[in-house]
């Protein structure tokens, strides 16, 4: 009965948020614009380069997106209305939502701009549906760890600006973990084994995001 | 005396280090020749880092089960030394490779691990110094500290075992590799430099502690 009560909370509060997205559709379209715009200033600036600098390019401009898609999620969130939360659900349902959320969303973003990359700046992939794979593990990866900061930075006041001192520097083993295993999409070949090593290694990192996120956040939350 | 020995045994550490280190016979290997020496001086510093920041980690989370801003001091205080641990092992590790690598910076996985260490708590006084409200300070100080740990610890343990690596001892293991150090140098290493240079960066945050408490008087007892 517990655990049903609880799930039904995670549901309430992540539908809450998609409603949000549905009513405020700005937020949405206005990432929509940005990941648009910046493909197509890369294009004008470098039309079609190789194969490194388009996979270095790709994962630069996921982190961007990623730090405007997840800023939003705990700034939109007033005083008034965390207390609110506060009083009837748990602290660890509410990062939950959030964490589950901000994947939804960073998955969408992360595939439109994949699309967006293979018709403006050429298709170095050999195997794209192994790069995609890649990428939805990626978009995961770098949602969860913003989730966590853009919690932590709420606390702060200074969202944005702080959020991107703090994740830069955090995410670097996941990105050059992301931007090593991309490789294998463009047809490098790894020794046996080592791909999938490096792919669990994601998935643990991940497994070990959310299990922090879980533990952490009722700290933050209470004040 | 009874409770400042370990200090004379710092003391004593770090002088024979320094003696030892600099003046006894080493083994004479192909391109590394004297440079060796550096062993002494450049990995103490990470063991130094590690033990601070782990050290800081375990009062950020005494601080969460139990809010008293003593604990914070801690924490932030071997958050601090740790860092000048960082900066100097970095410093020591780039000189050294400026002589057999050819170049201070070569984007080994080891020198990037060190510096997105030092940019994750870079970040943590920012992180601090943005607030200022001192208990919500400490406690967001105290959560990023353990999350920013969690993140970077696996990565610089599991990641340099995984990529190919210029530092000696390379190939799978990214520790000291004890095949370049003899008997000598290793009584030195394991016994002088280590301990001694740990014992430093207890004896450091000792003081800047000590030094907070007296700052921060009004606020501990007020």
């Amino acid at each position: 009965m517990r655990q049903e009560a609880i799930i039904r909370h995670i549901l309430t509060l992540l539908k809450k948020d998609i409603l949000l997205e549905f009513r405020q559709q700005y937020t949405f379209y206005g990432v929509l614009l940005y990941i648009a715009s910046t493909i197509f200033v890369l294009y004008l600036a470098l039309q079609q380069p190789d194969s490194t600098v388009w996979n270095g390019l790709f994962w630069m401009i996921q982190l961007f997106i990623c730090v405007n898609a997840v800023a939003k999620s705990f700034l939109q969130e007033t005083r008034g209305r965390m207390l609110y939360f506060y009083s009837i659900s748990g602290a660890q349902q509410f990062i939950i939502a959030k964490l589950l959320y901000n994947t939804f969303i960073m998955l969408i973003m992360s595939v439109i701009s994949l699309a967006l990359f293979r018709a403006l700046l050429g298709n170095p992939l050999l195997h794209f549906w192994q790069f995609t794979g890649i990428v939805c593990l990626g978009s995961v990866s770098l949602s969860l760890v913003f989730t966590m900061l853009a919690a932590i930075a709420a606390k702060a006041q200074q969202q944005a600006s702080l959020m991107a001192i703090m994740g830069f520097p955090i995410i670097i083993p996941q990105l050059l973990l992301l931007m090593r295993i991309s490789k294998a999409g463009m047809g490098e070949i790894f020794q046996a084994g080592a791909l999938s090593d490096l792919v669990w290694l994601l998935c643990g990192l991940d497994v070990l995001v959310m299990v922090m996120a879980v533990i952490l956040f009722p700290f933050l939350w209470r004040d | 005396m009874r409770r400042n020995w370990w200090k004379v045994l710092c003391t004593v550490l770090i002088f024979y280090t320094l003696i030892g280190g600099l003046l006894f016979e080493v083994p004479h290997k192909k391109i590394l020749n004297e440079t060796i020496r550096n062993i002494y001086f450049h990995v103490p510093m990470w063991f130094g880092m590690m033990v601070l920041f782990t050290t800081s980690i375990v009062y950020s989370i005494r601080y969460l089960r139990k809010p008293d801003l003593v604990l914070d001091i801690h924490a932030a205080a071997y958050a601090r030394t740790g860092m000048i641990f960082g900066i100097l092992g970095l410093v020591t590790g780039a000189m050294w490779a400026n002589y057999t690598w050819g170049k201070a910076w070569s984007n080994d996985i080891k020198q990037i691990g060190a510096a997105m260490a030092l940019l994750i708590y870079g970040a943590y006084f920012v992180l601090r110094n943005s607030i200022t409200d001192i208990d919500k300070r400490a406690k967001v100080g105290a959560v990023y500290n353990i999350f920013a740990y969690a993140m970077l610890f696996p990565a610089l343990w599991i990641v340099p075992r995984l990529v190919e690596s210029l530092h000696p001892g390379g190939a799978g293991n990214p520790g000291a590799d004890p095949r370049d150090m003899d008997a000598r140098m290793r009584f030195i290493f394991w016994l002088g430099a280590v301990p001694g240079f740990i014992l430093l960066g207890l004896w450091m945050t000792n003081l800047i502690i000590r030094y907070r408490k007296i700052e921060d008087k009004n606020l501990l007892h007020g």
